[in-house]
């Protein structure tokens, strides 16, 4: 087993309100692991510390065996545009740009040519039944439609690590499984490692193992405990 | 109790040997639990004796798969009056979960580890019945929908049962 990205006795506040007090983690390659916990528990907060959107008080984290924590902005904003892909709940797509340049948007910023981005972000357009909405605006798709979007913008430069929080949050139920089912074949077609924050159930059991965050820290919830 | 009117329901559909309605009943609602045979022409005995069902024709041949089975006005509109009642909305105030958390907190017991390893086992079959629903056909998905929802509703009442225990100790224990 290959550890991708891992987190170390992780500990972060806000202000005064502890978010992560001794977070530990293990996320293997291939891994599709769901982090789970009431509202104001620090799921989210541990996956923006994984991502390097955070960076924590004490403890470490880890990409690959090396520190993240101690890797400054511009690095950290390099590793997440290189290697890491990302699935927020409200999709977050930029609204001056087409359906079709939000999925190239990441190709772009690693360097790509803008014909070949675009050729590229057309294609996950079939994949992720959007065929037709190439040109639209954030402001002319439905909700599932632009988490699709999203999906397909988090996916389109093969990241190492997809990090998805609450990705099906604002949907309907039958919209939120179709992206769920989507997002799976597409990462296991690809082999890409996903991090999914979630505090549905449903969605979890997409995922092959959960664990989840009280107060700040992490409980492994195993097969083994359940023999 | 619902074996006899799915039986007549499948009948309302077209008339149907015994073995063709096991067949249909096995397809659509024996998942993983068939009915026996004797079941299913034990079932149609009775209905027939309650006039529910009539015996269309008798064709040649050897064994009770010969009979053709026709539901009449009565059978239909049992079924009728099945299809149109709610069932039942059980509160079930009493379940074994419940009596756990409930008698593991009296004994001191830690309740908090009980709750996550029934979470566990809880996602573990909503893992099994999201792949069953992944792979499968609609129907296979509709039945794992509805296991899925009252896992969910569980675990729901477990993740509020769990922000709970430190006042339910206090109030069990005294």
């Amino acid at each position: 087993m290959t550890t991708v990205v891992e987190a170390r006795d992780v500990v972060l506040s806000f202000g005064e309100t502890p978010a992560l007090r001794g977070a530990d983690l293990v996320v293997a390659e291939g891994d599709l692991l769901a982090i789970m916990g009431p509202s104001g528990s620090g799921k989210s907060t541990l996956l923006h510390c994984l991502a390097g959107i955070l960076v924590p008080a004490s403890g470490e984290i880890l990409f690959d065996g090396r520190r993240v924590d101690r890797l400054g902005e511009t690095e950290r904003s390099r590793l997440r545009r290189d290697r890491f892909g990302f699935v927020f709940q409200f999709g977050q797509l930029v609204p001056e740009l087409s359906a079709q340049e939000n999925v190239a948007l990441p190709l772009l910023l690693n360097g790509v040519r803008r014909a070949a981005a675009l050729a590229e972000a057309r294609t996950w357009f079939g994949r992720l039944g959007l065929d037709g909405l190439e040109d639209r605006r954030s402001g002319e798709l439905s909700g599932g439609q632009a988490q699709r979007i999203a999906l397909a913008r988090g996916l389109v430069a093969r990241p190492r690590v997809l990090f998805a929080d609450e990705p099906t949050g604002a949907l309907d139920s039958l919209t939120g499984e179709h992206v769920m089912d989507l997002l799976v074949s597409s990462v296991r077609e690809h082999g890409i490692t996903v991090v999914l924050v979630t505090h549905e159930p449903r969605v979890a059991a997409y995922a092959d193992r959960e664990v989840v965050v009280r107060d700040g820290r992490v409980h492994s919830l195993t097969a083994e405990a359940i023999a | 109790m619902t074996v006899p009117l799915t039986l007549l329901g499948l009948l309302e559909r077209a008339p149907r040997h015994g073995y063709d309605l096991k067949r249909d009943y096995d397809a659509y609602f024996g998942r993983g639990k068939p009915l026996s045979f004797g079941q299913v022409y034990s079932t149609l005995s009775r209905l027939a004796r309650d006039g529910r069902v009539v015996i269309s024709d008798l064709e040649p041949g050897e064994g009770p798969d010969r009979k053709r089975y026709v539901i009449t006005d009565l059978g239909a509109t049992e079924v009728d009056a099945w299809l149109s009642e709610p069932v039942a909305a059980e509160p079930h105030l009493q379940t074994v979960l419940f009596a756990k958390v409930t008698l593991a907190l009296m004994l001191g017991r830690d309740a908090e580890a009980y709750l996550d390893t029934q979470r566990a086992a809880h996602l573990q079959r909503m893992r099994e019945l999201t792949e069953i629903k992944r792979s499968g056909g609609l129907v296979d998905a509709l039945l794992a929908d509805h296991g899925l929802f009252h896992l969910e509703a569980d675990l729901r009442w477990i993740d509020l049962t769990a922000a709970r225990l430190d006042v339910l100790a206090e109030e069990v224990r005294s």
